[in-house]
C-alpha cells in the first residue's frame, strides 16, 4: 500500500475539524447551564424549555412540516410525470421544457423569491401558508424532475413498448413498469424536496404571510434578540432526527434494491 | 402442454398480408409501397442493411408505428387501427427489453397477470415456457443476473406465453457473440418447429436469414427487392443489390449476343462468350448484369474438357490465395484484368489434384446452370 503523505492527512483532518467543530460547539452549548457564552455547568433545562415552553417554536415547526410534506408530495407527483413525459414521449417544445424546468434550480433564490412575490401580488393572492406551499412546490420541482429523469435515462424505451406489446394499457404500463423502476429516483426526489423545503429561508421570507412563520424564519427572528440556548437544543434534536432519517432511508433503499 | 407432443411440424398462427405500406420520417422514406404476403406458420425473414426499413415494417406490424397508407391484414382482418395491446402479435426486442424490477418468473408471467389468470394456471404455464427455453433453474433471478443468451430466452418465453398468432423478432441475436448466436439460431428454429406459429424475423445478417427462414424478403432503401426461398435468393438474385448483399459473389455487366430457350449467350469484356441462365430472357443487344457464386466455379491447372453443354471456361492467374481453414479463396485475374473470386473447399484424401499457389496459371470453369442473369440495364 502506498504511504499517504502527511500533507494530505493534515488537509483531511483540517477539513473534518472545520466542518464539525461548529456542530460540536453547538451540541456542547445546548447542555450549558447559563444563557451566556461561557460554560457554567451541565444542564438539560433548555431541552425542558424546548419541549414544554416554546409554543411559537412548535407552531413554526408544525408549519414547516406541513409545507415540507405537502410541497414535496405535490412536487414529486408533478416532477415524476414530467420526467416520464420528457424522457419517453415526443412532443413539441420538449427540449425547451427541460431547460425551463431546470431554471429555478440555477437562478439565485432571491430572484425566485422576488418574482414569486410579484406574481402573487399581481394575481391578488393573499400571502399565507398556501403561498409558501406554492413557492416550495415550484423550487422543489426541478430536483424531483432531475432525480427521476436520471433514473429513467438508464432504461430503454423498448421496455415500455414491451409492456404495451404484452397487453398492458397505458395506465397499467405506468403503474406496473414505469413507477416501479423509477421508485428509487422518486423516493430520493421526495426526500430531497422535504429537506430543501424544511431548510428554505430566502424564498419563504418573501412569500410568507401573517401566521405562516416556518421554522427557519422563526429561528432567524429569535436570534435577532440574542442566541437562545433553546435554539441550540432544537438544533441538536434536528441533527439527531436527520441522522435517524438518513440512516433509515438508506436501509429502506437498500431493501428496495435487493427486492 | 401447448407446444409439446407432436413430432411433425404443426402449422398454426396467422396469415400476414402487408399491402402497399408507405411510411416516411420527415423527408426520409422508410417504406415505399411495400407489399408482402406471409403464410400461416412460416418462418419469414426481413433481410436488409440498417436503415432499409425492415425494423420500421416490424414496428408497424407490432403497432408501435402507423403507416401513412396501406393495410396490414392478420387472417384477412385489418389491424392497423388496433393498439399494440389489442393485436394478437408479440415482439422479441433487440435489446431484450426485460423488466429490470421483475424476476425471470414474473417477467414471463407479466401478460398472464394482466389478464388476471388464476395463480395455479400462471405457475403451471410459466414453468412450461421456462422449460421450453431451458431456464427453469433461473426463475428467481433478476434480469441483471443473467447472461445475454439467457436474457434473450426470457424475452422469447415472455412473448410466447401470450400465445400470439405471430411472433415478431427484431434482430434478436445481434447482441450475442458469434458462437452463441449460432446456438440460439438453432434453438429458435426448433422452438418454431414446436410451436408452429408465424415467425417474422428481422435481421441484417444474411447467414442467419438463409439458415433458418422458409422465405426471405430482401429489402433496401424502403423497398422489397426480392421475396423467395433461401435457395432462390442466393442462387438467382433478382437485382444487383441482392446478389452483392447475400453471400459473396462475382457480378459483371455484359451484352446479350444470342438467346436459345432459357440459356443466354453474353459477351463479357475480358472473358469472351459466357453462357448463363435467364428465366425471362431479354432481347439480343440488351445490356445486362450476371452473377456466378464463387463456390460454383471449378479451379484447376488444366483446361477443362467436358462433353456437357453449357460449360464456360476462363483462364487466368492466381492473384491472391486466401487460406481460411475449411476452404481457400482465390482471386483470379483474367488476361484483360477482370478479377473473379473462387472458393475451393479443402479436399479430403480422395482428391489428388495439385495444390494451387500464388502466380499459378489456372483454368476456371462453371456451368451455365449456375450462372444467372440478374438485371437488364437497357
Amino acid at each position: 500500500m502506498r504511504k499517504r503523505s502527511s500533507f494530505s492527512k493534515a488537509v483531511f483532518i483540517g477539513t473534518i475539524v472545520f466542518l464539525s467543530l461548529p456542530l460540536l460547539v453547538l451540541v456542547l452549548y445546548s447542555f450549558n447551564e447559563s444563557k451566556s457564552g461561557s460554560w457554567t455547568g451541565f444542564s438539560l433545562r433548555w431541552y425542558v424549555k424546548l419541549f414544554t415552553d416554546s409554543p411559537q417554536l412548535w407552531r413554526a415547526f408544525g408549519n414547516s412540516v406541513i409545507v415540507a410534506l405537502s410541497s414535496a408530495l405535490v412536487a414529486t407527483m408533478i416532477g415524476t410525470l414530467g420526467a416520464v413525459a420528457v424522457n419517453w414521449y415526443k412532443f413539441r417544445l420538449r427540449k425547451y421544457l427541460r431547460t425551463i424546468t431546470f431554471l429555478p434550480m440555477i437562478l439565485p433564490e432571491i430572484i425566485i423569491g422576488v418574482s414569486l412575490l410579484v406574481f402573487f401580488s399581481g394575481i391578488g393572492l393573499k400571502l399565507s401558508l398556501f403561498t409558501v406551499f406554492v413557492a416550495h412546490v415550484s423550487f422543489n420541482l426541478p430536483f424531483v424532475f432531475l432525480l427521476v429523469l436520471a433514473r429513467l435515462e438508464e432504461f430503454d424505451f423498448s421496455i415500455i413498448e414491451a409492456a404495451r406489446d404484452l397487453g398492458a394499457s397505458e395506465t397499467q404500463t405506468l403503474l406496473k413498469v414505469i413507477l416501479p423502476i423509477s421508485m428509487p429516483g422518486i423516493i430520493s426526489g421526495f426526500l430531497t424536496a422535504v429537506t430543501l423545503s424544511l431548510e428554505d429561508f430566502v424564498i419563504t421570507f418573501f412569500v410568507t404571510g401573517p401566521g405562516a412563520t416556518t421554522l427557519p424564519l422563526y429561528v432567524y427572528s429569535a436570534i435577532r434578540f440574542g442566541v437562545s440556548p433553546v435554539i441550540n437544543a432544537l438544533s441538536v434534536v434536528m441533527i439527531l432526527g436527520t441522522v435517524a432519517l438518513t440512516w433509515s432511508t438508506r436501509n429502506f433503499l437498500k431493501y428496495i434494491a435487493a427486492k | 402442454m401447448e407446444y409439446g407432443g407432436a413430432k411433425q411440424k404443426t402449422v398454426k398462427g396467422s396469415d400476414v398480408v402487408i399491402e402497399h405500406v408507405r411510411k416516411s420520417f420527415g423527408d426520409f422514406k422508410a417504406l415505399d409501397d411495400v407489399s408482402i404476403g406471409i403464410k400461416k406458420g412460416e418462418f419469414f425473414s426481413l433481410l436488409g442493411p440498417s436503415g432499409c426499413g425492415k425494423t420500421t415494417l416490424l414496428r408497424i406490424l407490432a403497432g408501435f408505428e402507423s403507416p401513412e397508407s396501406g393495410a396490414v391484414l392478420l387472417d384477412g382482418r385489418d389491424v392497423l387501427s388496433l393498439p399494440p395491446d389489442g393485436r394478437h402479435v408479440n415482439t422479441v426486442f433487440q435489446n431484450y427489453a426485460l423488466f429490470p424490477h421483475l424476476s425471470v418468473f414474473e417477467n414471463v408471467a407479466f401478460s398472464m397477470r394482466l389478464k388476471k389468470a388464476p395463480e395455479s394456471e400462471i405457475r403451471a404455464k410459466v414453468a412450461d415456457y421456462l422449460q421450453l427455453v431451458e431456464l427453469q433453474a433461473h426463475a428467481k433471478k433478476k434480469p441483471s443476473q443473467l447472461s445475454g443468451g439467457q436474457k434473450q430466452r426470457v424475452a422469447i418465453a415472455r412473448a410466447l406465453i401470450n400465445e400470439p398468432s405471430v411472433l415478431l423478432l427484431d434482430e434478436p441475436l445481434s447482441a450475442l457473440d458469434a458462437k452463441l448466436r449460432q446456438h440460439m439460431l438453432i434453438e429458435l428454429d426448433s422452438i418454431h418447429d414446436k410451436i408452429g406459429i408465424t415467425f417474422i424475423y428481422v435481421t441484417h445478417d444474411q447467414q442467419e436469414a438463409l439458415s433458418v427462414s422458409d422465405r426471405i424478403a430482401v429489402m433496401n432503401a424502403g423497398e422489397v427487392l426480392q421475396i423467395g426461398t433461401p435457395q432462390e435468393i442466393y442462387e438467382a438474385p433478382a437485382t444487383d443489390f441482392v446478389a452483392k448483399f447475400i453471400g459473396e459473389t462475382n457480378l459483371y455487366e455484359a451484352d446479350v449476343v444470342s438467346v436459345s430457350g432459357e440459356t443466354v449467350e453474353l459477351s463479357v469484356e475480358g472473358f469472351g462468350i459466357i453462357k448463363v441462365t435467364a428465366t425471362e430472357p431479354p432481347p439480343v443487344g440488351s445490356r445486362v448484369s450476371w452473377t456466378i457464386r464463387p463456390e460454383k466455379i471449378r479451379i484447376g491447372l488444366e483446361e477443362p474438357r467436358s462433353s456437357r453443354n453449357g460449360i464456360n471456361a476462363v483462364s487466368g492467374v492466381v492473384d491472391e490465395p486466401i487460406y481460411s481453414g475449411f476452404q481457400s479463396k482465390f482471386y483470379v485475374r483474367t488476361p484483360s484484368g477482370q478479377v473473379l473470386k473462387v472458393i475451393k473447399q479443402h479436399a479430403d484424401w480422395s482428391d489428388e489434384g495439385p495444390e494451387i499457389a500464388w502466380k499459378d496459371s489456372v483454368w476456371l470453369s462453371f456451368s451455365a446452370e449456375d450462372a444467372y442473369l440478374v438485371e437488364v440495364k437497357r
